[in-house]
């Protein structure tokens, strides 16, 4: 993550109001050039398409934009894309297939940890960092790694049953 | 959020530099505060300097302060860095328990233990154990008290362009960090960290007035009898506390009194265990 490999423009004495920056996107080398002022989430958006990143609050409270920068989670409606320079950003397209589900998200779709499914890429992404993190799980400590994720249709009972049984596969 | 002009400095002097040159300049720390206050245009500066990649205000360390033993930490560790942080857990436990209660895990991911000392959010966990722990807070120009460091309301002694680069925590012989989470954003509605430390009894109190501040009152009785019910009389003056939607004032200065003696109740355990282990240490070296 050298400032060197930032692009000539943004590195003047003024800075500048564009960056270019280089980043790793699901594994893919990206270079974007935009405004400086531009988020992650509107990166993956409307630049790369990669819609499964939901934008809810934009204030970095719902935790719908959860994607992994670096391996952890982090709300990329909070994060500049000059911010990203060099980093490596897995979202929800980038975690399994409709063909090949991640053990999360199959075990979503197998306990009915969603309704709505809007905040679900963002609890997915969460989870998975958190399934990393702890080497193990309880219910008390699956309802605190969700804290910063909102769900408003389900109660969190089911994605916390979801999250304990993609645990247990994921350890497998 | 209006557009602004993007920086990474390297080093410190460039940071302050850039900063100097600036119209209306503004360091970028985690952005976890910055970053939803310009979106919301309350903050709209020119220029944003993002510190991420200056190397010398970042990791752990332990360091020989004379006699004694200091924790530094780069103002630009990641909570979750502090949270998990061994040198740290050794050191001055109630700091990585602290950490590990700021926001929630993505929060923590980003945010920065300089950004919040900086940003002096009345509700913000860290400077209850900045000022608690007697740090000292080093800038890129001198090195300030923690006594000296919290002015009021989002303003701290920090001057027009200085940068915190790190924040040096003595070790405490106890202490403990309790608070009563706003439960949507997980600040501390108050927040009191209790702290045995060579000074003495310290109690700092966050959340609950406009700046953190040290409740004269309770270190008092503390010193005189370390236990839970040397508290039960003190209710601190609810005049200077907030009042807002989340709690009235004196609600505030009632919680102040109850997290104080749960955070009493933590170290007069945690000297118990720590007793038990001697003895059971003692007990074992005679009967083998």
């Amino acid at each position: 993550m050298s400032a060197k490999s930032m692009s000539t423009e943004s590195m003047s004495a003024k800075g500048s109001s564009s960056v270019t920056v280089n980043l790793k996107v699901n594994n893919k080398a990206v270079t974007e050039t935009c405004a400086a002022n531009t988020t992650l989430d509107e990166l993956l958006r409307e630049q790369l398409g990669l819609s499964g990143t939901h934008i809810g609050c934009d204030t970095s409270q719902c935790g719908s934009c959860t994607v992994h920068f670096d391996g952890r989670a982090v709300k990329a409606c909070t994060l500049l894309v000059a911010q990203c320079e060099g980093a490596e950003i897995t979202t929800i397209e980038g975690l399994g297939t409709a063909d090949n589900l991640h053990p999360m998200q199959a075990a979503f779709r197998e306990c009915h940890g969603l309704q709505c499914g809007f905040c679900t890429p963002g609890m997915i992404m969460a989870a998975v960092d958190l399934v990393h993190q702890e080497e193990t799980l309880d219910e008390q400590k699956i309802r605190k790694g969700l804290e910063g994720n909102i769900c408003r249709c389900t109660g969190y009972h089911n994605i916390v049953r979801a999250v304990a049984t993609a645990a247990k596969k994921m350890r497998n | 959020m209006y557009n602004f002009n993007y920086h990474r400095p390297t080093s410190i002097d460039e940071a302050v530099k850039q900063y100097d040159e600036a119209e209306d300049g503004q360091y970028l720390a985690g952005g976890h505060t910055l970053i939803p206050t310009m979106k919301q245009r309350l903050s709209a500066p020119t220029d944003l300097i993002d510190l991420s990649g200056i190397k010398a205000m970042q990791g752990i360390t332990r360091s020989d302060d004379g006699a004694e033993k200091m924790l530094q930490i780069g103002a630009l560790a990641r909570h979750e860095e502090v949270a998990s942080s061994p040198i740290v857990k050794s050191m001055v436990p109630v700091l990585s328990a602290l950490a590990g209660g700021i926001g929630d895990a993505q929060v923590r991911n980003r945010g920065t233990l300089g950004g919040s000392v900086a940003n002096c959010d009345p509700a913000a966990d860290y400077p209850a154990a900045v000022l608690g722990l007697n740090a000292q807070l080093v800038t890129n120009r001198r090195s300030l008290d923690a006594e000296q460091f919290f002015m009021g309301m989002f303003e701290t002694a920090l001057d027009e362009g200085e940068l915190l680069t790190s924040v040096h925590f003595p070790r405490p012989e106890a202490a403990a960090y309790v608070k009563f989470p706003n439960p949507a954003s997980r600040y501390a509605l108050v927040g009191l960290l209790v702290a045995k430390t060579n000074d003495g009894v310290r109690v700092a109190v966050t959340g609950a007035a406009p700046a953190v501040f040290r409740a004269a009152a309770m270190e008092a009785a503390l010193t005189d009898d370390f236990s839970v019910s040397a508290l039960d009389s003190i209710l601190l003056p609810a005049g200077d506390m907030n009042s807002d939607m989340h709690a009235s004032a004196e609600y505030r200065a009632h919680l102040c009194t109850v997290m104080a003696q749960r955070a009493v109740a933590a170290i007069v355990a945690q000297d118990q265990a720590r007793a038990r282990q001697v003895t059971s240490e003692v007990t074992s070296e005679s009967t083998s």
